[in-house]
């Protein structure tokens, strides 16, 4: 199967401060795979470097076969044209609605300039995401559920093949965070996506994961299915889907 | 404290400007300028200010014209007040104050702005995309207060004459043909140039010392609002410095 990303021995630090330490990652195509740690782990930044937001300290990370760290700026462009990046906060322009947050990347990405156009493709991702009504909103007219579905369209709506959700779940109630997870998954089929998932939430975890990373002291420490990690002997393990 | 940590700071912030203007620099000539963005900034930077720059301007020219009319009287220059508030006004103090309001109003709005969203990770979301946040967002709002900052300016000039001209009627019965005439004709092409030009420096301060310190704000809320303080205090010692490095080469090159 194609590995579309793949993190050899990857660290990263802050004012000296180790937050990723020797991280090996590998993602095949239409892989959903769910990484699960500690606030303060470095979760965020490993997607971070994926999308070329940060930079690695030591150690390879590829894209599509790519090293990101020797991309130049119109290779990095390029390779973030097949990314999409769902931000734990959704990061919505506030100064748009969501007809010209979605107008934004099909104009600016897709080099999309057919006024008619835009708006059947908007159309199309705010009913794929259940947000049809919504599309003469501003941003801080929405629920945080929302929010999320908003980001996700805005992301969706350059078909990208690798979708990096930092978060998706955070701060939305049970039943948003469930509809928030299912869409996840739906958009891996309509869209036959790639995807890396930032999570807490385990039972976001259990309806999105085909596998799932343990992350630990800037490490992956175990890797496996749902059930596989929840029937682990270590306690440490176990200890986040009791 | 040693040399190095009072000084490493100071030249890694100047770096670090040199490195955002040269951004800047670069992008002014991409393809795909955002004519849309720089329209809706020259207007938000340009109209919204209108109502403060007029009344700005028409107290301006309304209280040096008080002012100065006892003292004019003693020498019977009443005559030459007009003249004089007109100089005045153009050469240095509507330039000046225009810049300076607009250095509160414009640099810590534009501050603010980008500060939040890179709190809001919006700045990331757009450089994700592959779009281009420095063409999107520093390159309109600069541009648009290099144009937007010298015609308020001159906005603001036109109707300090006016305020000038309604203090005047307070006192003297002199006719606005007579009053716009001594106050026009006394102006020279070396009173005008280097204002206007000087208008430009401060348009192009106010826009990027607001966009530098709210791009560059760190990712807290406290953030926010330290990047529009930090751009008003900035854009304001820019103004400052600016006005007095042209007036020195103005008297150097032009009056002298």
């Amino acid at each position: 199967m194609e590995q579309v990303i793949e993190i050899k021995g990857l660290k990263k630090s802050f004012n000296g401060t180790s937050v990723l330490a020797d991280v090996n990652l590998t993602v095949n195509r239409g892989e959903n795979v769910v990484i699960l740690g500690k606030s303060g782990e470095g979760k965020s930044v490993t997607i971070k470097c994926i999308a070329g937001l940060l930079q690695q300290d030591e150690g390879s990370l590829k894209v599509f076969g790519n090293e990101v760290k020797d991309m130049d700026s119109q290779e990095l462009k390029n390779l973030r044209r097949r990314l999409g990046f769902l931000f734990q906060n959704s990061a919505l322009y506030d100064s748009m609605t969501v007809r010209e947050n979605l107008a934004f990347p099909l104009k600016r990405v897709a080099a999309i300039k057919d006024k008619k156009e835009i708006e059947r493709l908007s159309t199309e991702v705010l009913e794929a995401v259940g947000l049809q009504d919504a599309i003469n909103k501003m941003p801080s007219e929405l629920s945080g559920g929302m929010r999320k579905r908003m980001g996700l369209a805005r992301t969706l709506v350059v078909k990208p093949e690798i979708m990096l959700y930092d978060e998706p779940t955070t701060g939305l109630d049970t039943i948003t965070s469930k509809e928030i997870s299912h869409l996840i998954l739906e958009v891996q089929r309509k869209y036959e996506t790639t995807s890396v998932i930032i999570t807490h939430d385990i039972p976001c975890a259990r309806i999105t994961a085909d596998r799932i990373l343990i992350m630990n002291n800037g490490h992956y420490i175990a890797e496996g299915t749902c059930d596989e990690l929840e029937n682990s002997a270590d306690d440490f393990i176990r200890s986040f889907f009791k | 404290m040693t040399g190095k940590s009072i000084f490493s700071p100071i030249l890694i912030n100047i770096a670090d400007q040199a490195l955002f203007l040269r951004s800047f620099l670069r992008n002014i000539w991409k393809k795909g300028f955002e004519w849309e963005e720089f329209s809706r900034q020259s207007y938000i930077i340009g109209y919204r200010s209108i109502g403060i720059i007029a009344l700005t301007g028409f107290i301006l020219g309304f209280v040096l014209t008080i002012q100065s009319q006892p003292t004019m009287k003693q020498f019977g220059a009443v005559g030459f007040i007009p003249g004089m508030v007109s100089v005045s006004v153009i050469r240095e103090i509507g330039p000046v104050i225009v810049a300076l309001i607009c250095a509160g109003k414009i640099s810590s709005s534009i501050g603010a702005e980008l500060g939040s969203m890179n709190v809001t990770e919006q700045i990331d979301a757009m450089e994700v995309s592959g779009a281009n946040p420095v063409q999107y967002l520093v390159v309109t709002r600069i541009l648009a207060c290099i144009i937007m900052i010298p015609l308020l300016t001159i906005f603001a000039d036109v109707i300090a004459l006016f305020g000038g001209y309604a203090a005047t009627l307070l006192d003297t019965a002199m006719s606005a043909r007579l009053y716009f005439y001594k106050a026009i004709s006394i102006l020279e092409f070396s009173d005008i140039v280097p204002s206007f030009i000087k208008t430009i420096l401060f348009g192009f301060a106010i826009g990027f010392v607001g966009c530098f310190k709210g791009f560059n704000s760190n990712r807290g809320t406290e953030s926010v609002g330290l990047a529009a303080n930090s751009a008003v205090v900035t854009a304001s010692i820019w103004i400052i410095v600016i006005d007095a490095i042209v007036v020195q080469i103005t008297n150097t090159f032009v009056y002298s």
